[in-house]
């Protein structure tokens, strides 16, 4: 199953979960203490400060048993998990824009060392010119290190998304951390309904915890932890391509597993969300645009008014980033004759978006040539509303009648 | 008390797959002692069982004697801080015999 | 879920304006827990920069009946609650009202000395700072505000409002204090409907 078509889950559901009203960072400490992590680690950071503050209040409010560490800075607190992971400690922290920079170093590091860490990116966008407001750009400066990166459309997913995403990072065959990323304000300012799930069913979809079964910091275990490597003399070369070898076998795998561990949630606690890749409307679609995160939710709408109005169009969303859900996308492209393609952040060395440079290599193994485009907007904090949408559907709709531009249509470039 | 080494991590045992997190398990037989030009000579009846030597030691090598302080020779890398420290001047360094 | 919105708005939205500190957009999310509890789906964002108090801030609620997938600003608003009663001075709140729609205003002016625009049709006014001094020694006006509201519109009932509120954090002096605004917003409001010209 590559894509999901969102259907009620048939299965049973458990026990009735509650429903509140919450705010996306809340949902995602909610989700958090769910997981059961044994150590956090935080430091707050616009827009994902009340995130690392409800996380507190629940360890301070007994509500969750996890330690907590206060770390003088972002760098310090990745390099603080890395221990308590070698250690055998499930572990959590989240961050966005500098802090995620001030942590690069041990965030290259954890994905090279295979430890299961869960971090949440409030995204946001690039520090300069000075912006607080969301964006996709710090997520998508970081997309090759090699960590799972997941993008949420709705306060509900990312709850639910936050306690898979421990169950993805600690499956053997993926061992690899997982971002689960959910807008800056959109999402975790933004108060919605959502449904929390109950402890014991959470206990029982995460199973046993074994975080440190292929490497650990254990008197017991003697080993030495990431010794030098490499190098052009002797076994080197042959034992570095090993080990990288190994992380992209991991991250291949973790297509099939964010699959399972989504359809197991669905049969758990009837909600159901598409995995790598969902399509909307793409039924007799002629042409597509494509989203990431929660712009998606005003899309949707547009693509409904779009269709009222006899335009086949659909939408393509992608929530499994890292990696690129190429097999997925192939499937959906398949059926189209064109593409636009919407980012919220901006790549600089190929003049367009991020999302749409990494699009055109699939639309390359598409085996015949559709046009396409790159739409760039939303960035620090800037809307893309229903209208910018329906011009996204306009002149996606042109590309199979007209040339395609070969410069990115920036959306809020007058609004 | 003497520590008593564990055995080493064996990955096969324990049926992790070689390409994970990245990790040694054979112990290197090359030892510091094995590249020292120099060697520590300690003079016993100068000796005064002070131990500076034993705390400036980079390598942790002295050893307690009953009346003196030797150096263990497998770990001892030469490095002369010992024979410079020694407030007794005790120690002289001599060259590694041939 | 295929949620297709059909002809006709089945969605209402709400724009809440405000300083920082005045508690527009913790507003926002208590009006939308209160709708929850009358079975309704709410979505609150806020708009937020650099806080500080004094500063304007905007909050936006959505409400409906179905689920609301669109998280965006809200651009035409059918009703606006201005919790502070100098705002309307620098700030444009009206921007985008929807014709014949609501205003809810913190104020202590009778009708004809409040700056109204023409697509306005129905307004409250609530000498919110006055009640707020009196209740809590602080000009936090915003759960009067949402008493004032629900007196305004009807969109919500007072009874949800304070459902919402005693299941929320507030505890003893500050439920009571939060509960006894709510009470006094809805009922020291007073409701006004504007007669406009049909414009030729």
């Amino acid at each position: 199953m590559t894509t999901a078509t969102l259907e009620a889950a048939q299965q049973t559901k458990p026990a009735k979960q509650k429903v509140m009203l919450v705010e996306g960072n809340e949902a995602a400490a909610l989700g958090v203490a769910l997981a059961r992590p044994d150590m956090v680690a935080v430091y707050p950071i616009t827009p994902q400060s009340s995130l690392v503050e409800h996380v507190a209040k629940l360890i301070a409010d007994g509500k969750m048993d996890a330690d907590i560490v206060d770390a003088e800075g972002e760098h310090s607190v990745l390099s603080v998990l890395q221990g308590g992971a070698l250690a055998g400690a499930r572990t959590y922290t989240a961050t966005c824009g500098p802090g995620l920079a001030f942590m690069f170093e041990p965030y290259f590091r954890t994905s090279g060392m295979r430890l299961p860490i869960v971090m949440s990116i409030v995204t946001r966008d690039g520090i300069t010119p000075q912006s607080v407001w969301g964006g996709h750009q710090d997520a998508m400066t970081v997309r090759e290190v090699g960590w799972v990166q997941v993008y949420c459309e709705t306060v509900q997913e990312v709850l639910d998304t936050t306690i898979m995403a421990f169950k993805i990072a600690e499956h053997h065959d993926v061992m690899l951390p997982v971002n689960v990323c959910l807008d800056g304000n959109y999402l975790s300012y933004g108060t919605s309904r959502v449904e929390l799930p109950n402890q014991e069913d959470v206990d029982a979809f995460m199973g046993v915890k074994d975080v440190n079964w292929h490497v650990a910091l254990d008197p017991l275990r003697p080993m030495a932890v990431d010794p030098l490597t490499g190098g052009s003399g002797g076994k080197g070369p042959s034992t570095f391509v090993r080990y990288r070898k190994g992380q992209c076998r991991g991250m291949q795998n973790s297509l099939r597993v964010i699959e399972e561990v989504h359809a197991e949630w669905a049969q758990r606690f009837g909600r159901s969300f598409a995995p790598l890749v969902e399509e909307y409307r793409m039924d007799g679609a002629d042409y597509a645009i494509m989203t990431l995160g929660s712009m998606t939710g005003a899309a949707k709408d547009a693509i409904d008014e779009a269709r009222d109005a006899g335009k086949n169009v659909g939408l393509i969303k992608i929530k499994t980033f890292s990696p690129f859900p190429v097999e997925a996308l192939l499937k959906s492209f398949a059926k189209i004759q064109a593409l636009g393609v919407v980012d919220r952040s901006v790549g600089f060395r190929w003049n367009c978006g991020p999302m749409y440079q990494e699009t055109m290599g699939v639309l390359y193994r598409l085996g015949r040539h559709i046009p396409s485009m790159s739409f760039i907007g939303g960035l620090a904090g800037a809307d893309i509303t229903v209208g910018h949408f329906h011009r996204v559907i306009e002149a996606t709709e042109q590309l199979m009648s007209g040339p395609a531009p070969t410069e990115p249509v920036w959306l809020n470039e007058k609004d | 008390m003497r520590h008593t080494a564990y055995p080493m991590f064996n990955l096969k045992q324990a049926d992790v797959p070689d390409d994970l997190s990245p990790v040694a398990t054979e112990m290197s037989p090359m030892l510091p002692g094995d590249w020292r030009s120099m060697r520590p000579v300690v003079n016993r009846d100068k000796c005064v069982k002070c131990a500076v030597c034993w705390l400036y030691c980079p390598v942790q090598c002295v050893e307690e004697k009953p009346a003196w302080f030797d150096f263990n020779l497998k770990t001892c890398k030469g490095c002369g801080i010992c024979a410079n420290e020694c407030p007794q001047r005790a120690i002289t360094m001599v060259p590694e015999a041939a | 879920m295929e949620s297709r919105r059909t002809g006709g708005d089945v969605m209402y939205e709400v724009r809440f304006h405000g300083r920082g500190g005045q508690g527009a957009v913790t507003a926002a999310a208590m009006l939308a827990a209160a709708l929850l509890e009358e079975g309704k789906y709410a979505v609150s964002i806020p708009s937020f920069g650099f806080e500080r108090r004094g500063a304007p801030v905007v909050s936006f609620l959505r409400c409906s009946d179905r689920e609301i997938r669109q998280l965006t600003n809200i651009y035409t608003p059918d009703c606006l609650i201005c919790v502070d009663p100098t705002l309307a001075r620098s700030v444009d709140i009206f921007s985008g009202l929807k014709p014949g729609g609501t205003l809810v205003q913190a104020t202590n002016k009778p009708l004809a000395e409040v700056a109204l625009s023409p697509n306005v049709a129905t307004v409250g006014l609530c000498d919110a700072i006055g009640i707020a001094l009196d209740i809590f020694r602080k000009p936090i006006t915003n759960t009067l505000m949402l008493g004032a509201f629900a007196r305004t519109t009807g969109v919500v009932s007072l009874e949800a409002l304070k459902r919402s509120l005693e299941d929320s954090d507030f505890r003893d002096a500050g439920l009571k204090q939060n509960l006894l605004a709510l009470e006094r917003g809805y009922h020291e409001t007073t409701v006004h409907t504007i007669e406009r010209r049909v414009a030729a």
